[in-house]
């Protein structure tokens, strides 16, 4: 009975979770639309409720109620297991992100988080690093050359970026000496991670937008050379699974530069609780993210690999040897 | 996966490797239009272009021949849709080489004003679309949003925003409305500040560079064998410019330079065309003072309705004319001629063979941009993936509707 009991928590944290994660795709998508609007100056969408704000409720019908359309020279399970295959793993890893310091609630002490997991970056990385089988899937069972050229870019790029991603965090776990992420925080108690490991930043930020693919390494997707990539041929709920999958890889993301580098909940003024000053945080990049979707070109196909291979993965191995230097 | 026409296979060091076509169109963002490539590729790496033409196909130079000389105009219109009124100037100036007149000097300055402002508009798309098409969306809403103070003014000069018809053989088909002239040099100053903007905004980013820059290279001497025209000829060093070369209108009367690049990539043709909007607007400035007073249609009954509309109410003679004008149009002597102007996109050239009707016997368009496209070839230097073909074809900026006709 204790051990049900116990339970309980975990199962609502779960609950809030998911449920949260998948309502926030539709304010961000209207963020998204408005913040692009305004950098091209034009309103965005103005016609639905106030300011537009109504609009991702309207883009959702409208994509549940689209044909579901399956090409048929395509494999067709695996087809429609792609989409689910990218969703899953942005969700995971939110089982292992804290959201503030440990609660006391009802007489016990609460985590926040569903499971503060000590290898919890490890867990991050290692779940994140499924996410490209589902891009993988969708570009080869699409039976589409503009889908398998975008799965095939999909590929070499997460393999590219993923080493130089997990190298750069290296630095944050060398000076935390863990890799529980609540312990990474605690670490940063009066210096943010940022100030000490700049480059790490860096690398870990620029190998983000590229895990992510986003501008300027968005070519899985390019709609300039590719159509849409990799969903080329995706419709209705199978191609919004895709989106939603896109926006919460993107609030990972923000998690963890936030987390690793920017104090998590710490440092903020004495008024503010510390999960809103986090959150507050993840916001501000989750909003920089967008913002240099609407500013930047896109890189070539061998421009990205250069940077990955030759900047990004020698800066990062700099980065553990300079630190390991210094704290010897 | 089912079977992928696997049309090459050649075994290199590295293993087997299989070419195959790709479609890549007509219906693509970045085919400006229905243009079809057929591209032959291993992997990202492009081993054939071949541009396939004719989606849009409407058989324009056929329709000229069952249409009166002055119902051709709003067809001319319609082929290089970004600049309707240097497709006309071209044609009036064809037809009136045929007859021997010349339209009044004002409407001489008001048809230059149109070409100068249509090729600010068709520049414009270029300036913002070649970025679009390497990924970065802004900047084509930043010049559509400019280009729409060039559709205001157009609208205020003709009453059209796109297909302006303006031209009349022998003239324009009305003055400048009332305060215009300065709503054009108010045009010039905000525009020339915009201007410095796109600079500032796409030159000194590296990631548009990287993408642009040494890539798509045409030298001097393919440029000229390729017959390429325009901007395109001049981003390769070539310096040859009609409007200075062998002008035509009051082209000779303005002051201006003709720009030209050395490298001749996708970089060059790009900063070209910024630069010449910025010529364009000098001439503008300069046509909007120089411009006499004066009479905009050619005074002929035979060629051109009255420009006094009261005589229409007076004169039964002029009545006669006006209706034989209206309801057949106007014979054009036998004869054959050539004629071409700087358009936007390179050299438009109408040749015209009179058989003495009215009606061309034959109007054959010597489009730019079906010239220019030429260009995009696996042979053009410096395209080695997918994604420069995309930056070649943006650079080249044709335009399908002239392409195709």
């Amino acid at each position: 009975m204790e051990n049900v009991l116990s339970l309980v928590p975990v199962l609502i944290k779960m609950a809030i979770v998911v449920g949260v994660l998948l309502l926030l795709p539709l304010p961000l998508t209207w963020l998204e639309r408005k913040i692009a609007a305004h950098i091209q100056q034009r309103p965005g969408p103005m016609r639905v409720g106030w300011h537009g704000l109504l609009q991702p409720l309207a883009d959702a019908i409208k994509l549940l109620t689209k044909e579901d359309h399956i090409p048929a020279e395509a494999d067709r399970m695996l087809f429609s297991i792609a989409p689910v295959v990218a969703l899953v793993p942005p969700f995971l890893v939110f089982v292992a992100i804290p959201i503030g310091d440990p609660i006391q609630m009802f007489g016990t002490e609460i985590a926040l988080s569903i499971s503060d997991l000590n290898v919890g970056l490890l867990f991050i990385l290692a779940v994140s690093g499924i996410g490209v089988f589902g891009t993988i899937l969708a570009g080869w069972a699409s039976n589409s050359k503009y889908a398998v050229l975008g799965s095939l870019r999909s590929i070499a790029q997460m393999i590219s970026y993923e080493i130089p991603m997990g190298f750069s965090v290296i630095g944050v776990v060398m000076l935390a000496g863990s890799m529980q992420l609540s312990q990474i925080v605690s670490s940063q108690q009066g210096l943010w991670n940022v100030v000490v490991q700049p480059i790490g930043f860096f690398v870990f930020f620029v190998s983000g937008l590229a895990e992510a693919q986003r501008i300027p390494f968005d070519l899985p997707e390019a709609e300039g050379d590719l159509g849409a990539g990799y969903h080329t041929e995706y419709s209705g709920i199978r191609f919004s699974l895709f989106m939603l999958a896109e926006y919460l890889v993107v609030v990972v993301l923000a998690f963890l530069n936030v987390l690793l580098f920017f104090g998590g909940w710490l440092g903020g003024p004495a008024f503010l609780p510390a999960t809103i000053w986090l959150l507050l945080k993840v916001g501000f990049f989750i909003w920089v993210f967008m913002w240099l979707r609407f500013t930047f070109p896109r890189y070539r196909y061998d421009q990205l690999m250069a940077i990955g291979w030759k900047l990004l993965l020698p800066l990062s191995l700099l980065n553990i040897l300079v630190s390991g230097f210094v704290m010897l | 996966m089912t079977d992928v026409t696997v049309i090459n296979e050649v075994t290199t060091d590295t293993g087997l490797s299989r070419e195959v076509l790709m479609n890549l169109g007509p219906q693509h963002p970045s085919t400006h239009g229905v243009l079809r490539l057929l591209l032959q590729m291993d992997g990202e790496i492009i081993e054939r272009v071949e541009p396939h033409i004719g989606l849009l196909h409407r058989g324009t130079e056929k329709l000229f021949e069952s249409f009166t000389y002055t119902q051709i105009f709003p067809l001319t219109d319609r082929l290089d849709y970004l600049c309707p009124p240097s497709n006309n100037l071209g044609y009036a100036l064809a037809v009136e080489a045929l007859l021997g007149i010349k339209a009044p000097e004002r409407a001489q300055y008001i048809r230059v004003i149109m070409a100068e402002l249509s090729r600010i508009s068709g520049h414009l798309l270029i300036t913002g679309a070649l970025p679009m098409d390497v990924g970065a969306m802004t900047s084509l809403l930043y010049t559509m949003r400019d280009r729409e103070m060039v559709m205001d003014l157009m609208e205020m000069i003709s009453g059209v925003r796109m297909h302006t018809s303006f031209c009349r053989v022998g003239g324009v088909r009305e003055d400048l409305p009332e305060g215009c002239a300065a709503r054009i040099l108010e045009f010039c100053d905000i525009f020339a500040a915009r201007i410095s903007d796109y600079e500032t905004l796409l030159e000194n980013n590296r990631i548009f560079l990287a993408r642009v820059e040494n890539i798509g290279t045409i030298t001097g001497e393919d440029a000229i064998a390729l017959g390429l025209s325009g901007p395109n000829l001049r981003a390769s060093g070539v310096d040859w410019d009609i409007r200075r070369d062998e002008p035509y209108e009051i082209y000779d009367q303005l002051e201006f330079e003709v720009i030209t690049r050395d490298d001749g990539d996708c970089y060059d043709r790009w900063k070209c065309r910024v630069d010449e909007m910025r010529e364009s607007l000098r001439m503008i400035r300069q046509c909007v003072r120089q411009m006499p007073e004066g009479d905009i249609l050619i005074d002929d009954p035979k060629i051109a309705f009255p420009v006094d509309k009261d005589l229409l109410a007076h004169s039964m003679e002029t009545h006669i004319h006006h209706f034989e004008l209206a309801a057949y149009g106007f014979k054009v002597p036998k004869g054959e001629v050539y004629t071409a102007i700087e358009a936007p996109k390179g050299e438009l050239g109408y040749y015209l063979i009179s058989d003495g009707s009215e009606k061309p016997f034959r109007l054959k368009v010597r489009a730019p941009s079906f010239v220019n496209l030429q260009a995009l070839t696996e042979r053009t230097t410096n395209i080695k993936y997918l994604a420069d073909v995309i930056a070649m074809l943006g650079s080249l900026d044709p335009v399908m509707g002239e392409v195709d006709k």
